[in-house]
């Protein structure tokens, strides 16, 4: 038995160090300067430290911006899909209404069409609404997510009905219910989904950068690829600092939160089982 | 007697009351979903298939060309090289992330405190698509600056290829990236399908002589098969929809080998603003995606075991 668990250990070890590679060598590298690393690529520690880069980093790119861009935008998107797709939920998972098992195929169907099959036509719809160059094209089309609608449907269904039936004959109206029984009763789902959605809308990438235009609007990751873009001379210390600047926070929030944090994304992967 | 047959109606009556009342609530709790469903997806793709067929860059008129898009990009070799470099990223990415996410998951289901390899694993899963391309530029770069290259030169007296830069390289690395940064998720997801193997089966198993190779083989791969199906699915699904890595870690506007069906559609609509071309290249990726999943789902009658 010993040895076979020194091996696993040893298995877990190794493809840890793969893991954390990339983002120790991010670290040092974004305290190195050019000329080092063109000299010396295999430095581990920088010589010398060029805290400069930090500060350089913060001048070049509005990351104070960028940061409560990203921040409000998931905010105000987490909350609302939470609501909406609460409502929705509880209506398939405990109204009787004819046509309710289609519509939920229907429903469940819409999430096959990938995002970038209607890239083009709700960017010229967004556009129709004014809305481009504006952070509502960022809020407001990513509310609509049956897949928050289904998770939560399971959620709701696991609540026994008898509860709510206890509600009603209280006379407790159908959204008394739903707000005052149901939602305080899935408040595990509503934070694994929470904790999904967030991170969806903080690290989306693909529609910040075709909906928006203006430096001041830009989102964290949106920021990190105009920094690397821009510029013909490539300081790779500048901007991995901007890296270090847009992914330490995130996996210190995550640190904080890891176990709630992985145990939604398992969840969520196995559709809510 | 009569009580009854008179109180009847009255009751049918309310009951048909309150499944009207039953509709009205529906509709309300529905409303707001259905309203952003239908308005920022179906409405969008309706839109998608009728911009299909026309020429159009957005400001000059509107025409009809009927299927002419699809005869273009179907016969561009561009959209060609698009189309073999995403299946030939999905071919990589699933076969051998879930292969080691397997083996991750079972060695961690095996070990005692596997906590701190949980968290390690997951890091790159939260981390912003964006900075990992920017993360693995520096350690893949073909230049002076490559970590990788650099070290194979000192310790192995190897040349490595320009792996950002080499159209016959660039999907390796793109694979291994998305790999790397997809393995902590199917991890966690193996490890949960793991937890839910009855102890009791093993167990069994393991009375009757069985090695740990044959368990393996025997009682966890069939049991964890549903998840390894939905796994296969969704791996296949989202690098048919790669992006963000793509275009940060190497622009594939300089390396065609780059090139993804993705990427097309993202570039004829919005740096060529042919709209039209664009939406067929999106319906042709629709369309993929669509018959891979049934061909996997056809494949999972034979594969995979659901009777526990």
């Amino acid at each position: 038995m010993r040895p076979r668990q020194v091996a696993l250990h040893a298995v877990l070890t190794i493809g840890g160090l793969a893991m954390l590679f990339p983002f120790v060598w991010m670290l040092l590298t974004s305290f190195k300067s050019v000329r080092q690393m063109l000299n010396n690529p295999l430095d581990w520690l920088p010589d010398p430290w060029r805290w400069e880069n930090y500060p350089d980093a913060l001048a070049a790119m509005p990351f104070g911006t960028a940061y409560w861009n990203s921040f409000y935008i998931a905010a105000i998107n987490v909350t609302l899909t939470l609501l909406t797709s609460a409502m929705a939920a509880y209506a398939f998972a405990r109204i009787r209404f004819r046509g309710s098992e289609v519509l939920f195929v229907v429903f469940l169907a819409t999430q096959m069409v990938p995002a970038q099959v209607t890239i083009v036509p709700l960017y010229l719809m967004l556009a129709q609404f004014g809305w481009i160059d504006s952070h509502l094209s960022l809020i407001v089309p990513s509310i609509a997510n049956p897949f928050a609608v289904f998770l939560l449907r399971q959620f709701i269904r696991a609540v026994p009905v008898e509860l709510e039936e206890a509600a009603r004959i209280d006379g407790a109206g159908r959204w008394r219910c739903f707000w005052n029984v149901v939602l305080p009763n899935i408040r595990p789902g509503l934070g694994a989904l929470g904790i999904i959605a967030f991170l969806a809308s903080w690290n989306s990438f693909l529609f910040p950068l075709i909906f928006l235009n203006s430096p001041e609007l830009a989102t964290v990751p949106l920021l990190l690829s105009q920094f690397s873009g821009g510029r013909t001379a490539v300081d790779y210390g500048l901007i991995l600092a901007g890296s270090a600047i847009a992914v330490v926070p995130m996996l210190i929030a995550f640190l904080i939160g890891q176990r709630k944090i992985i145990n939604s994304m398992a969840a969520s992967g196995l559709g809510g089982r | 007697m009569a009580i009854l047959t008179e109180a009847r109606p009255q009751v049918a009556r309310r009951a048909k009351g309150v499944r009207n009342r039953d509709g009205w609530w529906a509709a309300f709790f529905l409303g707001p979903q259905l309203t952003l469903l239908a308005v920022f997806l179906v409405f969008p793709l309706g839109f998608a298939v009728v911009l299909a067929f026309m020429r159009w860059d957005g400001l000059g008129q509107k025409e009809w060309v009927g299927l002419d898009n699809f005869a273009a990009q179907l016969s561009d070799p561009e959209f060609g090289l698009a189309v073999w470099n995403t299946v030939k990223l999905a071919l990589l990415t699933a076969p051998f992330g879930l292969a080691l996410a397997l083996l991750i998951a079972v060695a961690l289901n095996s070990v005692k405190g596997g906590g701190f390899y949980r968290v390690l694993y997951f890091m790159p899963v939260v981390t912003s698509s964006v900075a990992v391309a920017l993360m693995w530029q520096i350690i893949l770069a073909g230049d002076e600056y490559g970590v990788l290259n650099a070290s194979l030169e000192r310790w192995f007296g190897i040349t490595g290829p320009d792996w950002l830069g080499d159209p016959g390289w660039v999907i390796v690395a793109i694979a291994v990236v998305t790999i790397w940064s997809s393995l902590g998720l199917n991890v966690v997801i193996f490890l949960a399908g793991l937890q839910t193997i009855p102890p009791q089966i093993v167990e069994a198993a393991r009375m009757d002589g069985a090695g740990s190779l044959r368990i393996f083989r025997s009682v966890t791969l069939p049991l964890l098969s549903p998840t390894i199906f939905f796994s296969t699915v969704v791996a296949v699904i989202s690098s048919f929809q790669a992006f963000d890595q793509i275009y940060v870690l190497v622009n594939p506007k300089y390396n065609d080998g780059a090139r993804t069906i993705v990427y097309q559609v993202y570039e004829l609509g919005f740096q060529d603003f042919q709209f039209g071309m664009s939406s067929a290249a999106a319906l042709i990726l629709l369309v993929l995606t669509l018959l891979v999943t049934l061909v996997q789902f056809a494949a999972q009658k034979r594969l995979v075991h659901y009777d526990t």
